[in-house]
């Protein structure tokens, strides 16, 4: 898409900016979010926000949306000083966030979270001309087919987006913040989208918009500021720099070597996991596949086709299921996490959601490594613990310390030596990076590789596809719960596996990613 | 690896844990510049011996809590223990009157089954399953004892257990500290305390970590329900019978107790060495409002307005930290 | 239909459910389907539904309030003094003693909201505190309604009992526009997603805070129910309302995690449990076995309402109820 430059391509120096950060921090106990920024937006302008996972993005929408308040420093809006002690403050400002986690209810209907906290709706009754309104903006945005009446929890991740955006509209906001708002939406929803978002900009709205999808804040950025550590790094007009530059100011580094070489495979290998026609519950039907010692597999596809299940299942999570297995030696899949942990099992998960499921945040650093060893056979003791500490390079100020003082990245870490301490013989990783920042990525990268050296075998679920690419020796794509396609060595590329995840035979042509 | 046994020394934990002591001693002061006689040795020993009924309740009511569950069939658990172990005592049977205590035990435990399969197994909220165990306890006992006071007698044993003293120190007391003494050797050894407090953080991810969740939680509304049917042994053995809603008054001060003691009642976190500070607390208030006495609609208010400022108390104190 | 159904499937099943037992009551009832059974029954019915209205509020925004039945008996010994005389006193008495109601419920929502202590606890200590004012009140039950008033409100207009006029009034009249407010997602939205909630920009103290003085307020109306069915104060009814309410709304669709359920739910859950009793009583069992009957009908119920769990393929999902 063509980068957009209507009207508002350099910086706008000359205008007073619509909300103002000065010299704002905002400090979590030992841990600072954000340090010492000074950042503007201004009306009739979209203005991206770029910065890795711990960048401090989100931190700075939650301090311009009311929902936390800056440690020191000032916020300004229409250069006067402003305290934004809640949500509702902010809302009666005008400045209206669609958040990332979503603001919606799931207990209630669409209609009724379009109408949550609304102007004056506070004790009264929602009026004809809101109900109007509501479904008209989401029409707009290809919304026909979400009833009003229905229950969120029942709509999907996309559909919930599309309500967050109608209602962020609809309170007629004068700076729009969108974080991570199209992150679910399909290419022709997401277009629909940034036509309202330019119909705002061009009546007077200031819009804040973050994205991790590069084509998206070009096509639709007037300006861009780039974040990194915590600090407000640049800002300038869109199309001034390019991409390896703009990722040279997220990361502060030349992106060296982010993936390690992987080791070969040894032909005398021996076989650690086999499954046969796997089925379950008619989301995996009929899976089959094989790892071997120090052999990475990886599992992909789009989200939901039955490789998670497939994860659940070799944890003994999945009731009902039927095949043939064959882990170490036992003819059967784990009835529960416990036996699949045990030492002639040897299998260990690292869930995706580290904090609700793989770690437990109100626990020191010390009580959540030592849960899955507690008990355990293997019995590791300390040396094993502070090898591990040490090989992932974990920091900390106290192993006391709560695990939500961390952050996301040595979160995960924690999360891993939990169950590398009892030496499994597969590991099984869903996402491990999702959510962090690119050095903890290259050490979780470099980690797998000693692992794979040291016979450890790894099933790998991952949506992202160079880690797909780099780090498996073979890949299954999934699709509709079976594999479509196996892919390794040269047929294991970005081409194949967008294909093959969208069920289509492999092409020549190249596929835009 | 765990070194921290020292940190946790002087850590929040310890404060928490140490706040009902402190205000229990500050209470017997205060009292005693009314009334002398609540620092002499005869009635603190005494108050030691009424604190063990609650106290050994209150251990096992700490267990569940820290789980994140509530056990409210307290009442007829203690209930039925007394009345089992009373009409078992009171027969002429020597074998029974030797197997009274066990099977009123035993009874606890059971019980403690039947409310491990409503909450671990349906899923139940056990705010409400064990509130339907106790209405079905109550029912049985209805039908079994038609209403009036259960016939029966306390063994010699239980008169002893609830009344009996070693070298000054009532023997009920030494129950109870021995309780608590296995208790806490039984949550430190083996990592029980540790499932419990995670469970009663985050059951999933604790499951999810491999621990059978399943046993914990049932074993620990069995451990609650042996230790109300003590309860209810020691009652019966101070009262030389059983006798009707005998339960009732004990559940609310044990919930009190356990969350003066500093426990969450949401789980996670919280100490025996707490819910016992928080038992001679409630024991001592009680006491000294009765001899004072206050009639019982002041007892009520006061009772509930002292709970609330200690609360707040708690709150202060965790909000400076 | 359909959607209505699906959206509101404990109700129905709850309504069913009620339908079947009423019918088996009225069936079994020797006077039968007459005005004069149907008004004792709704009379009852009523008593409770309000207490279990009370416990809907404040459980929808996630908690729960013990202090229900403390609230219905000092409302009701309030109600001993202020509702006689006639006319113009008889209006102001009335209001006074529902005001007493939100005024205690209110207090219960200051302390939770303001002291960041948990319902559970603080609800615990200010029934005590609610009872000894009672107590102070009335220290034995006595003191009387006007009984004309009484009358008038608990017999029948033209065939209909009073009840159940009050009943429809309720519903029709209050709860349906509350719900359609703001502040009746308001109340949801706390109890679904406090995050989603705060984040819309509704001011969550203030609403909570509300939600417990509208359980208060309920809770006044139960108790002043109360006083024009018995026309005596008595403090001492409060323990049975508190535990039968937390009942009635689970067995009538409310999630006691909060955000799921309703009014209706409330009101039916009532009926049942009251219904079931009544059933029993004129049903031939044995006296002694009814409370038994009772106990396992109610555990029954609840575990066959939760039996889905044990259905559950995937052993995850039994996590995220």
């Amino acid at each position: 898409m063509p980068p957009n430059h209507t009207g508002s391509s350099r910086l706008k120096t000359n205008t007073t900016p619509l909300v103002r950060l000065e010299n704002v921090t905002k400090r979590y106990g030992a841990t600072v979010a954000v340090s010492n920024v000074d950042f503007a937006c201004h009306s009739r302008e979209i203005h991206a926000v770029l910065g890795e996972n711990g960048a401090g993005k989100s931190t700075l929408m939650k301090l311009l949306s009311g929902v936390i308040q800056p440690t020191e420093g000032k916020l300004y809006i229409d250069e006067t000083p402003v305290v934004l002690s809640s949500p509702r403050k902010a809302i009666d400002l005008g400045l209206i966030c669609m958040f990332q986690e979503l603001s919606l209810v799931p207990d209630l209907s669409v209609k009724e979270n379009l109408l949550l906290g609304g102007k004056g709706s506070a004790y009264g009754f929602s009026r004809q001309t809101d109900r109007q309104l509501a479904r008209t903006l989401l029409d707009q945005i290809d919304g026909h087919n979400i009833k009003l009446s229905t229950r969120v929890s029942e709509l999907s991740l996309a559909e919930r987006q599309q309500v967050e955006i109608a209602k962020a509209l609809s309170r007629k906001p004068r700076l729009l913040i969108l974080d991570e708002a199209t992150s679910a939406l399909n290419a022709s929803v997401v277009e629909k989208v940034f036509e309202l978002i330019r119909v705002q900009r061009d009546s007077g709205t200031g819009i804040l918009f973050i994205s991790h999808r590069f084509h998206e804040i070009e096509a639709i950025a007037d300006k861009i500021s780039v974040f990194r550590n915590g600090a407000h790094i640049d800002t300038f007009a869109n199309g001034e720099h390019d991409y390896p530059a703009i990722i040279n100011k997220m990361v502060g580094q030349t992106l060296t070597e982010l993936f390690p070489s992987l080791p070969p495979l040894s032909a005398a290998a021996k076989t650690v996991l086999n499954i046969d026609s796997l089925s379950w519950n008619s989301i995996v039907n009929d899976i089959s596949l094989t790892v071997r010692e120090g052999e990475i597999l990886g599992l992909g596809g789009l989200d939901g086709q039955g490789q998670s299940s497939v994860m659940q299942a070799l944890f003994g999570l999945l009731k009902g299921t039927t095949g043939q297995v064959a882990i170490n030696g036992t003819g059967d899949l784990p009835t529960s996490p416990k036996s699949a942990k045990s030492l002639q099992t040897g299998l260990a998960w690292v869930p995706e959601d580290r904090k609700a499921e793989g770690l437990i945040l109100d626990q020191s650093i010390v009580e959540n490594m030592e849960l899955a060893a507690l008990g355990h056979a293997s019995n590791p003791d300390s040396t094993v613990f502070s090898d591990l500490m040490q090989a992932l390079d974990l920091k900390y100020r106290s192993l006391d310390q709560p695990v939500s003082d961390l952050s996301g990245g040595n979160q995960q870490k924690v999360a891993l030596i939990k169950w590398l301490v009892i030496s499994p013989k597969c590991l099984l990783l869903s996402d491990p990076t999702r959510g962090i920042d690119v050095k903890t990525k290259t050490q979780i990268y470099g980690l797998l590789k000693t692992l794979s050296e040291s016979g450890m075998a790894v099933i790998l679920l991952s949506s992202d596809y160079e880690e797909l690419i780099h780090l498996c020796h073979k890949v299954h794509i999934f699709y509709d719960g079976t594999v479509v396609e196996s892919l390794s060595g040269e047929s294991l590329n970005a081409q194949n596996i967008i294909a093959a995840s969208l069920n289509m035979h492999q092409s020549a042509a190249p596929a835009h990613a | 690896m765990s070194n921290t046994a020292t940190a946790r020394f002087y850590s929040a934990e310890f404060f928490e844990a140490a706040f009902p002591y402190v205000a229990t001693v500050l209470m017997i002061l205060g009292a005693s510049t009314f009334f002398p006689e609540f620092l002499s040795a005869n009635y603190l020993l005494q108050q030691m011996q009424i604190a063990a009924f609650l106290g050994v309740i209150a251990l096992g009511a700490t267990i569940v809590i820290l789980l994140g569950h509530i056990d409210l069939s307290v009442p007829w658990v203690l209930g039925g223990a007394a009345i089992i172990s009373t009409a078992m005592a009171g027969s002429d049977n020597a074998i029974l009157i030797a197997l009274a205590v066990p099977a009123a035990l035993a009874f606890g435990a059971l019980v403690g089954v039947v409310n491990g399969i409503g909450v671990a197994w349906f899923r139940i909220p056990s705010m409400v399953w064990t509130l339907a165990v106790n209405s079905m306890l109550l029912g049985v006992a209805v039908l079994n004892t038609g209403g009036f006071n259960p016939k029966g007698e306390a063994s010699p044993l239980m008169v002893t257990m609830a009344s009996g003293k070693i070298a000054q120190i009532p023997m009920a007391f030494v129950i109870w500290m021995a309780l608590a003494l296995i208790l806490f050797v039984f949550l430190k050894r083996g990592g029980y305390g540790r499932y419990l407090s995670s469970i009663g953080f985050n059951e999933k991810a604790t499951y999810l970590s491999g621990v059978s969740t399943l046993r914990v939680i049932f074993s620990a509304f069995m451990i609650a329900g042996a230790c109300s049917a003590l309860g209810g042994v020691l009652l019966a053995g101070y009262a030389n019978q059983a006798y009707q809603s005998m339960g009732d008054p004990y559940l609310m001060p044990t919930i009190a107790a356990v969350v003066i003691g500093g426990t969450s009642i949401l789980g996670g976190k919280g100490t025996l060495a707490g819910t016992i500070g928080g038992v001679a607390f409630i024991t001592l208030l009680s006491s000294i409002l009765s001899v004072m006495q206050i009639s019982e609609a002041w007892r009520n208010i006061i009772f509930g307005c002292i709970i609330i400022t200690m609360l707040l108390l708690q709150t202060l104190r965790r909000k400076r930290v | 239909m359909l959607d209505l159904y699906k959206h509101h499937r404990r109700e129905c099943i709850a309504f069913i459910v009620l339908f079947a037992l009423l019918s088996l009551y009225i069936a079994t009832h020797p006077r039968g389907a007459s005005t004069y059974v149907m008004t004792i029954w709704a009379n009852q019915c009523l008593i409770l539904a309000l207490a279990a209205m009370a416990q809907f509020f404040v459980v929808l925004v996630r908690g729960i309030d013990l202090s229900v039945g403390a609230i219905m008996a000092l409302s009701n010994c309030v109600a001993s003094y202020v509702l006689v005389g006639s006319g113009i006193d008889l209006f102001y008495g009335s209001i006074a003693v529902v005001l007493t109601g939100t005024l205690c419920g209110a207090l219960n929502g200051l302390i939770v909201v303001y002291g960041r202590i948990q319902p559970i606890i603080v609800t615990l200590a200010t029934g005590s505190v609610f009872i000894g004012i009672a107590l102070l009140l009335r220290p034995t039950p006595g003191g009387t309604i006007n009984y004309d008033f009484a009358d008038a409100m608990t017999l029948d207009i033209a065939g209909i009992p009073t009840a159940v006029i009050i009943c429809a009034v309720l519903l029709i009249g209050f709860w349906i526009p509350l719900r359609r407010s703001g502040l009746g997602r308001a109340f949801y939205a706390i109890g679904s997603s406090e995050q989603a909630a705060f984040q819309s920009g509704i001011s969550v103290n203030t609403v909570r805070i509300f939600a417990f003085a509208m359980g208060g307020t309920f809770a006044g109306l139960a108790g002043s129910y109360f006083s024009y069915v018995t026309a005596t104060g008595d403090a001492g009814i409060a323990a049975n309302f508190t535990l039968n309410s937390i009942a009635a709304v689970v067995l009538g669709g409310v999630a006691l995690s909060g955000g799921v359920g309703s009014l209706v739910g409330a009101l039916l859950g009532a009926c049942i449990l009251k219904t079931i009793s009544s059933l029993m009583f004129f049903s031939g069992l044995p006296p002694l076995a009814q409370p038994l009957i009772e106990g396992v009908v109610l555990a029954g119920a609840i575990a066959i309402g939760s039996s889905e769990v044990l259905r559950m393929k995937n052993r995850l999902q039994v996590f995220d109820r």
